[in-house]
C-alpha cells in the first residue's frame, strides 16, 4: 500500500507563492512537525497526486486529482485486489521557447497504489474523469452478487 | 520589466474573512505576445470559475462542483476548500484581451501584451 503522501495539499510547498500572514505562521507554529516534510517530499519525489478513498456498503470509491490531463494518459489497473494509478503529464510543448515566470505545476510520471480491504467485482469497476478528478467505483463483491430472494414461505 | 506577480487577496479576503481557500499551483510562462498562466483546480468546472479584474489586479476564484459521496472516510488527502488566487499584472497587458480555458480541472488565461509595447520589426526605408 502506497500512502506515504500525507500533506495538506492547499498548503503547496512553503516557497509557492502562499501569502504569508500573522495568521499563516501562527498556523504554522502549531501544525504537526511532519507537515513541513509532507510539503517538500514531493519535490524529491515527483508528483504524488492526492486521493481519498471512501467505503460505504456497496463500494470502495476512490478520487484521485490529476488536473490538466488526457484520459489516455491515464492507466488504472486493479490486480488481486490492489488498485493501481498511473500516467504521464507531459509539459505543453507550446511553451517550451517561452520564458517561465513561475512553475509550480509537476510533469512526468506518477503512480498511486490503494490495497482494497474487501474483495471488489473487477468487471463492474467504473471510472469517471471529469474537472481534473479522477473517480473510480469500485463495486465490493457482496454488493455485485444477484440478490437472493428467498420464496419459501411456510 | 514587471512580469505577473502574487498579490494578497484584498478584496477578497474582506469578502470571505472565515473561508479558508487552497492557493491553486500555477505556472507562468512569457512569450512575445504576452503571458499564459496555468492553473490547477481540481473539482472546479467552468460553472465554479470567477474571474475578476480589478486595476491591474486579476482574482481568480475556483468553487469546487459537489461531489456527492457517501460513507465512510478511509483516506483523505484532498481538501474540499475553494481556491483564491489573486495576481498583479504587467502594465504592458491588455486588459480587455484576456481570454479564459477551463479544461479538465486546469485554467489557463492568455494575457496578451497590447499592440503597443509588443516586440515588431521595423523596416528600413531608403
Amino acid at each position: 500500500m502506497n500512502l506515504t503522501r500525507y500533506q495538506r495539499p492547499d498548503l503547496g510547498w512553503a516557497g509557492f507563492g502562499r501569502p504569508s500572514s500573522l495568521r499563516d505562521e501562527l498556523d504554522r507554529l502549531f501544525e504537526p512537525p511532519w507537515a513541513d516534510l509532507a510539503r517538500t517530499s514531493q519535490l524529491l519525489s515527483g508528483w504524488i497526486p492526492a486521493l481519498d478513498v471512501h467505503e460505504d456498503k456497496d463500494n470502495f470509491v476512490v478520487q484521485a486529482e490529476l488536473p490538466g490531463m488526457k484520459r489516455e494518459e491515464i492507466d488504472v489497473t486493479l490486480h488481486d485486489g490492489v488498485l493501481s494509478i498511473s500516467g504521464e503529464r507531459k509539459a505543453e510543448k507550446k511553451y517550451e521557447e517561452a520564458e517561465v515566470c513561475r512553475t509550480e505545476r509537476f510533469f512526468g510520471k506518477f503512480q498511486r497504489t490503494v490495497t482494497l480491504s474487501a474483495p471488489v467485482a473487477a468487471d463492474k469497476v467504473k471510472a469517471q474523469y471529469k474537472d481534473g478528478v479522477l473517480i473510480i467505483t469500485l463495486p465490493n463483491t457482496e454488493a455485485a452478487k444477484p440478490k437472493q430472494i428467498d420464496e419459501n414461505v411456510n | 520589466m514587471k512580469a505577473i506577480v502574487q498579490a494578497e487577496p484584498k478584496a477578497a479576503a474582506e469578502r470571505t474573512e472565515h473561508q479558508e481557500f487552497v492557493v491553486p499551483v500555477v505556472n507562468i510562462f512569457e512569450t512575445g505576445d504576452g503571458y499564459a498562466l496555468e492553473a490547477e483546480m481540481p473539482g472546479v468546472n467552468k460553472d465554479g470559475l470567477e474571474i475578476t479584474l480589478e486595476g491591474n489586479e486579476i482574482t481568480v476564484l475556483g468553487r469546487r462542483a459537489a461531489e456527492p459521496v457517501n460513507g465512510g472516510l478511509l483516506l483523505r488527502e484532498r481538501s474540499g476548500a475553494d481556491y483564491l488566487r489573486v495576481f498583479e499584472l504587467d502594465p504592458a497587458i491588455d486588459t480587455s484581451k484576456i481570454s479564459a480555458k477551463m479544461e479538465q480541472g486546469m485554467l489557463t488565461l492568455i494575457l496578451p501584451k497590447s499592440e503597443r509595447v509588443k516586440p515588431r520589426k521595423i523596416i528600413v526605408s531608403n
